[in-house]
């Protein structure tokens, strides 16, 4: 198990390396320049050359790779051309931000997605079966973005109960939190379909297993038909669960960016527009890094479980 | 299941009561920048950057009155109380400082501060040189060469040549406080916590979300102290969330509404802001190539745009007709001999006596346009019907689009890289402030580039002449009449298509009271109050 996990950990290594030189290549291949973007359109070409030898760009980009890699070795993102600021603050704020929206919006998901698709499947055939699945179906073809503005129309401008966007108007914690409502809810809608659908079918598998028909033949309540039906598909539930909430993780360049909700999404499109490449650079990486110490941890646990993955 | 509806509803409904009340006396501006200008002293993000953070915490020795709409912002004393030209010698400028005026930290402003601020962006090797900063405005402040103290409220300033352009430059150069920056050491942190004379202050700084400001109680001009006790900045590049934080009450203004909810906006009760402002949306030609090598041809294309077309059905009336670089009864006007109205048929005769014709020798041109952009409008919109007007007479341009700033670096290179070489315009709006922004950087002849910006190249030897007279010439009446001679020649050799000016837009909750829209790019915010 221990060398198992050496092992992963070290072949993690090469990977955020690859990682690293593919947004490295891909940020510094896309068209349009860093400086460019930050001076004014009236100044001069020689003005510009003069900032980009101030900001290292005008060395061969393996240079600027090895000095960018380096600096990264000492926990040091580098600083965002536009703000001036450490990278590795950005990062860090925008980081939590989107982190908040993904737990609001997933466990928003759960507790609605998980209700509906079992009361769908326990009503199969009626109403309220036909509601859940037209949610659900409505969930996962509306774009989550273009929910988001009908949100905002409805219930920023229409009836002006919730701010339209930002993560604050520099009030408290109630203040947050009704920042966070509306893009919550427009997060929440594709993962909302995707579990009513799922635990729909789940809980359906099972009501229709022969066990049921004993424990309802022995008289059991519905309520406790229920209980066993609800245990039984929990697996299958679980698994779905946490794909959406890992989907959720990687946040949400559009729903951020129509709610100017300041988490990466948004600084990841803020920095594009700017060229921000340190910016653009550390983000990607940071998010990167994120995912693969994620898979590593989804491994172990799935070894911790079942040993034999281990073997392979 | 109807529980847990009421539980959400209640919960949403508490939600929104709490947060309905709001400080008095604050004004919140949602601006087109995605990001908050830069606070260290020189801003950036152009004109934007000037109007919001530059001029609201700083302030230049000359500074602009913004506190009338009826006439074009002119030059008033700002941190110097007056200047003047030595006599006899012609490159050096006296100013007198300003007494008893104090920075946000304590500090006195003094003839040091001056000297400091303007090392922190000419000096290359002082400790306190601000790289960005320099690189968001040396260029502004191109004659100026040299700076020095005569005494603790006067300084000298020495140009490369005479020129009456001075008062225009150092309009540019926001004085910071030294006291401060010795603090830190460090323009980044001065940022953070910057320091300078004007009417507001810095008091909350949260990167890319907010600029939180309050009103300079001791600031030296009583007469231009903040009525409002709070101004909050907010970057909200996205138009469809501006308007939407503007209707949902969460900001009081917002810059450029898109126009086509102008309409609705003034249903809805807000107030639109308008007035016109020395800006220019045009077609910068290239002038050693066919087809605009040829005067005819470009007064052709002149006579093929329904301006007034654009403006009424395309942009709501948020620009009015352009028919030079400057618009009518700007001093700089003149009396140009052709007014370029919508003539097709005089724009199909001026093609025929040009050698071209419609269907068997059309113009054609390749027209390097932006989808967005500081100062755009809505380029894509207008360009297609550009296009569509030129197709009717027969000139067929195809357009370009590209991004933003790929625009402004493929203009800067100028028309001869190979990038660049099948090209025969691009679509960039510009400011006429002064008259080098105007005129000199784009007519003379030594404006050619890579030294400045005259890429068609427009060469004439009597415009560049006129140009020089007036950088000589010290008299601002006199300067305007020689400025008005070179507008008529260049009207008359229409070296760009004029299409618009921009009328500046900008929605206004009601709440909102006592602004007055300037013809400027800038604004004065002192005398706003929000109910």
């Amino acid at each position: 198990m221990w060398t198992y996990a050496g092992r992963r950990l070290l072949l993690a290594i090469p990977t955020l390396l690859g990682a690293s030189i593919i947004v490295f290549a891909m940020v510094h291949l896309a068209p349009g320049d860093p400086i460019a973007a930050v001076m004014p359109a009236e100044s001069s070409k020689a003005e510009i050359e003069a900032t980009k030898r101030a900001y290292g760009f005008d060395k061969p980009l393996p240079v600027q790779y090895l000095v960018w890699l380096g600096r990264i070795a000492q926990g040091d993102l580098g600083r965002s051309i536009a703000t001036r600021r450490a990278v590795i603050l950005d990062v860090r704020d925008a980081l939590a931000n989107s982190l908040v929206l993904a737990l609001s919006s997933s466990l928003l998901a759960f507790a609605v997605g998980v209700a509906l698709g079992l009361l769908a499947a326990f009503r199969q055939g009626r109403a309220l079966d036909k509601l859940a699945s037209a949610i659900a179906v409505v969930g996962v073809s509306i774009p989550h973005y273009w929910a988001g503005i009908i949100l905002i129309i409805i219930f920023s401008v229409q009836l002006n109960w919730l701010p339209a966007m930002g993560a604050s108007d520099g009030g408290d914690i109630v203040d947050y939190l009704r920042h966070m409502t509306l893009p919550t809810v427009a997060l929440a809608l594709i993962p909302l379909g995707v579990i009513t659908r799922v635990v729909r079918s789940a809980a359906l598998d099972v009501l229709n297993q022969e066990f049921v028909l004993a424990l309802r033949a022995k008289g059991l309540a519905v309520r406790r038909v229920f209980t066993h039906v609800v245990k039984n598909s929990a697996p299958q539930i679980f698994t779905v669960l946490g794909l959406q909430f890992g989907f959720q993780l990687g946040g949400s360049v559009l729903v951020e960016t129509v709610f100017s909700w300041p988490g990466t999404g948004y600084l990841l499109n803020l920095a594009i527009f700017q060229r921000d490449i340190p910016v653009l650079q550390g983000v990607i990486l940071v998010l990167a890094t994120f995912f693969v110490l994620l898979n590593l941890a989804v491994d172990l646990l799935q070894t911790l479980v079942d040993p034999r993955i281990a073997r392979h | 299941m109807k529980r847990i509806v009421f539980a959400l509803l209640a919960t949403v409904f508490s939600l929104s009561l709490a947060g309905a009340a709001c400080a008095q006396g604050t004004l919140r501006i949602g601006m087109t920048a995605s990001d908050i200008p830069y606070t260290g002293g020189q801003t950036d993000n152009g004109f934007e950057g000037f109007r919001f953070v530059g001029y609201q915490i700083y302030e230049p020795l000359i500074a602009w009155d913004l506190t009338r709409g009826d006439r074009l912002a002119p030059l008033v004393p700002g941190l110097a109380e007056s200047w003047e030209v030595k006599k006899g010698e012609p490159t050096k400028w006296t100013f007198k400082l300003r007494q008893n005026v104090k920075f946000h930290d304590g500090s006195p402003f003094n003839a040091d501060a001056v000297v400091f601020s303007f090392e922190s962006i000419k000096k290359k090797d002082a400790p306190h040189f601000d790289p960005y900063g320099s690189g968001q405005v040396a260029f502004r402040l191109a004659s100026l060469k040299a700076m020095k103290k005569i005494d603790d409220h006067t300084i000298e300033i020495e140009t490369d040549k005479p020129t009456s352009f001075v008062p225009y430059q150092i309009c540019y150069m926001l004085v910071v406080s030294p006291a401060q920056w010795q603090k830190f050491k460090d323009w980044r942190k001065f940022a953070e916590q910057p320091s300078g004379t004007g009417p507001y202050r810095v008091t909350r700084f949260v990167p890319r979300e907010r600029l939180e400001l309050e009103a300079n109680k001791q600031y030296w001009d009583a007469k231009r102290r903040p009525k409002i006790d709070k101004l909050v900045l907010l970057p909200l590049p996205e138009p469809t969330t501006r308007l939407a934080a503007l209707r949902s009450g969460q900001v009081d203004w917002i810059e450029v509404p898109p126009p086509d909810s102008i309409p609705q906006l003034k249903g809805a009760g807000f107030q639109i802001a308008m007035n016109s402002y020395p800006h220019n949306w045009t077609h910068t030609l290239r002038l050693d190539k066919e087809p605009w090598n040829n005067k005819l041809v470009r007064k052709a294309a002149n006579y093929a745009v329904d301006r007034v077309g654009i403006c009424k059905s395309l942009l709501n009336d948020t620009c009015i007709p352009a028919t030079g670089v400057v618009y009518k009864g700007h001093p700089w006007f003149g009396k140009p001999k052709e007014t370029y109205e919508y003539n097709p048929a005089k724009a199909k005769e001026l093609l025929r006596q040009a050698g071209f014709d419609g269907t068997k020798h059309p113009a054609k041109a390749v027209q390097l346009i932006s989808t967005s952009g500081s100062g755009q409008m809505l380029p894509l919109a207008m360009n297609e019907l550009i296009q569509k007007n030129l197709k009717e007479v027969g000139i067929d341009i195809d357009l370009q689009p590209v991004e933003w700033n790929t625009l402004l670096t493929r203009w800067r290179a100028g028309f001869k890289t190979p990038d660049n070489e099948g090209l025969n315009a691009w679509n960039i709006s510009w400011n006429f402030l002064e008259p080098w922004s105007g005129f000199g950087r784009f007519f003379h002849s030594k404006s050619v580039v890579p030294v400045s910006v005259n890429t068609m190249p427009y060469i004439n030897p009597e415009a560049d002449k006129l140009i020089d007279e007036a950088e000589r010439t010290f008299d601002v009446p006199k300067q305007n009449e020689i400025l008005a001679k070179l507008h008529e020649i260049i009207v008359d050799d229409a070296p760009w298509i004029f299409v618009v000016h921009d009328q500046n837009p900008r929605a206004l909750s009601a709440k909102v009271k006592g602004f007055v829209q300037p013809q400027s790019w800038f604004v004065d915010l002192t005398a706003v109050t929000v109910r």
